[in-house]
């Protein structure tokens, strides 16, 4: 064996201990929640209110409040995010404008999701007066999904095949005729399952709802769009630092991460599952 | 004639990624310009003390949250750096593609892991861990911090890295393997430089993400609202004052006004380096095409 081959084998040894300790991470990870939560889950867990001051009982209105935001989120992020792929990808001609647009978003997916909280508590909650409720942490988390949504959704425009354009173009179609019925229906798929990736990211998210809506503990469920609301994961970071039981009500804790990163785990596992499928069909 | 109004229509809605930004800061400016009138701006960005609920005077310094910030950062980047480059040369150059198909999604699993998860694993296993190892009463404190933020920043280093690796064009390998140099040299000496641009971009994302990250440090940093005296201390960053101080704070007062004024440092710092990392990495493409 030569010197060269001992460096070789040394330094790609080195880069091994690399990925070894990022899949530790993400093992130590998965495993102490799963391990520690998987015995709290069980059906009641999951239907039913907490009680005697979140010590017992379930998670069910945190589950209700993450599902109805996360509602809005999308209702609000999509047909915003799709319209300026649409320009981007259909109608910009790569100018100064589109250099702009393209920058604003890179840099709107690095601002920090507390500085989105910020502009959604001056914005929504007080300008708009919509108060702290589902709505306004809806749209803060829109908000904050609009970057992913764009991107997702350009990449779905960007898989249509040119001749689909061309040759509703040559058979005399305007513009807007050959992107409505040439290129809209082959990607709004594509972009619905690239954005539900950006949803699952939302739904995760705490920092945006701790001051736009999301409430410590509510007795009932939401009724309208414009109440407070419970969320799992702010939910989890009141069992884990807020609570006046902690070490009590640890295992609730657990329960409730592992639910969160379940719920998370499901949707993109749906999105490229379906992704994967639409691929297929194309192909076929 | 209706497809001259469609097109505005998508060019109004283009530039809505525009109009929030410039509106994010706009909103910044205006609500914490209050806090300016009664705090100086001098002492706000030089004063070593941050006390705005003291009885006789409230005192607005932030320079313990800087250090703070800069301290939990450079600590995960100290971790995050070599690990993430490190196993992005490994996917890259080293593992099978078969390999590389197993393993890049796993790593994007950690990417989806909610921050407030990561902040719980701080106190349940990390935070433990810290305090047995070096003996203190418990181990929220700024190595925990920075601990979790490397594992929050990986992703973005590793996947960024790895493009560009793979985009150093095939032709430098070619000739580097040709003169007899090993694969481990090609990558040190041959791909890793050629690609630096690029994971310079990378870190320095990786560093936004770690500097505006609040759930992962409010739950594990300790927080106490005093300049920090070492790594093994607790420190209270930009984002966990925010999301400590905005819940207990009565709107439109000088205190109200002066979050939102950390707000805005915390918008410039990420957005100054976000701007460089971007800049970084348009360069690099535009070398490369």
């Amino acid at each position: 064996m030569n010197i060269k081959k001992v460096h070789e084998f040394i330094g790609f040894g080195i880069l091994r201990m690399c990925l070894f300790f990022v899949l530790l991470a993400l093992s130590v990870i998965l495993w102490d929640i799963i391990s520690k939560g998987h015995s709290v889950i069980s059906w009641e867990f999951l239907t039913s209110m907490p009680r005697k001051g979140m010590t017992e009982g379930g998670i069910w209105p945190a589950i209700v409040g993450t599902f109805f935001v996360t509602i809005i989120t999308a209702i609000f992020s999509i047909p915003l995010g799709m319209g300026c792929a649409i320009y981007l990808n259909e109608y910009a001609k790569g100018g100064k404008i589109t250099r702009l647009i393209r920058m604003s978003i890179r840099n709107l997916s690095g601002v920090p999701s507390i500085v989105y909280g910020l502009f959604g508590v001056v914005l929504f909650v007080q300008m708009l007066a919509l108060d702290t409720s589902i709505l306004s942490a809806g749209l803060t988390l829109g908000l904050m999904t609009l970057p992913w949504t764009i991107t997702a959704s350009e990449e779905a425009l960007k898989s249509v095949p040119q001749s689909y354009r061309d040759g509703a173009l040559a058979v005399g179609a305007t513009k807007w005729q050959s992107i409505r019925t040439n290129v809209l229906p082959y990607s709004i798929p594509g972009m619905l399952t690239g954005t539900i990736l950006g949803l699952a990211r939302a739904a995760g998210e705490t920092a945006p709802i701790l001051f736009t809506g999301a409430a410590f503990f509510l007795p009932f469920l939401p009724k309208s769009l414009s109440d407070q609301f419970m969320a799992l994961p702010y939910h989890l970071y009141i069992m884990s630092t807020q609570h006046h039981a902690i070490e009590q009500v640890r295992p609730l804790a657990y329960g409730t991460a592992l639910v969160l990163i379940m719920l998370i785990f499901l949707m993109n596992s749906f999105a490229i599952f379906a992704r994967y499928k639409l691929r297929k069909i194309k192909l076929e | 004639m209706t497809d001259k109004l469609v097109h505005g229509f998508f060019f109004v809605n283009g530039m809505i990624s525009v109009v929030v930004l410039l509106g994010i800061f706009a909103l910044l400016v205006y609500t914490s310009f209050p806090a300016f009138q009664e705090v100086n701006i001098w002492e706000f960005l030089t004063g070593k003390t941050w006390n705005p609920t003291s009885y006789y005077k409230a005192v607005y310094g932030i320079v313990p949250m800087l250090v703070s910030t800069f301290m939990v950062t450079i600590g995960a980047l100290v971790i995050a750096i070599p690990l993430g480059i490190g196993t992005a040369a490994y996917l890259s150059d080293v593992a099978s593609p078969r390999k590389r198909e197993i393993i890049k999604p796993i790593v994007e699993i950690l990417a989806g892991i909610p921050s407030v998860v990561v902040g719980f694993l701080g106190i349940v296993v990390v935070g433990p861990v810290i305090a047995k190892v070096f003996g203190l009463p418990n181990g929220l404190n700024a190595l925990n911090g920075s601990v979790l933020l490397a594992v929050m920043a990986l992703p973005t280093i590793i996947s960024i890295s790895e493009d560009a690796l793979n985009n150093v064009p095939k032709s430098y390998d070619h000739a580097s393997l040709a003169l007899g140099a090993s694969k481990w040299q090609t990558v040190v000496k041959v791909k890793l430089p050629a690609a630096m641009s690029g994971i310079i971009a990378a870190c320095m994302l990786g560093m936004g993400r770690a500097i505006g990250e609040t759930m992962t440090v409010l739950m594990a940093t300790g927080c106490a609202p005093a300049m920090p005296d070492s790594i093994m201390g607790s420190v209270r960053t930009l984002t966990s004052s925010i999301a400590i101080e905005l819940g207990e704070v009565a709107y439109n007062t000088t205190h109200y006004y002066a979050l939102f004024a950390l707000g805005l440092v915390l918008f410039i710092l990420t957005f100054v380096i976000n701007l460089i990392s971007d800049l970084v990495l348009h360069k690099y493409e535009k070398v490369n095409r």
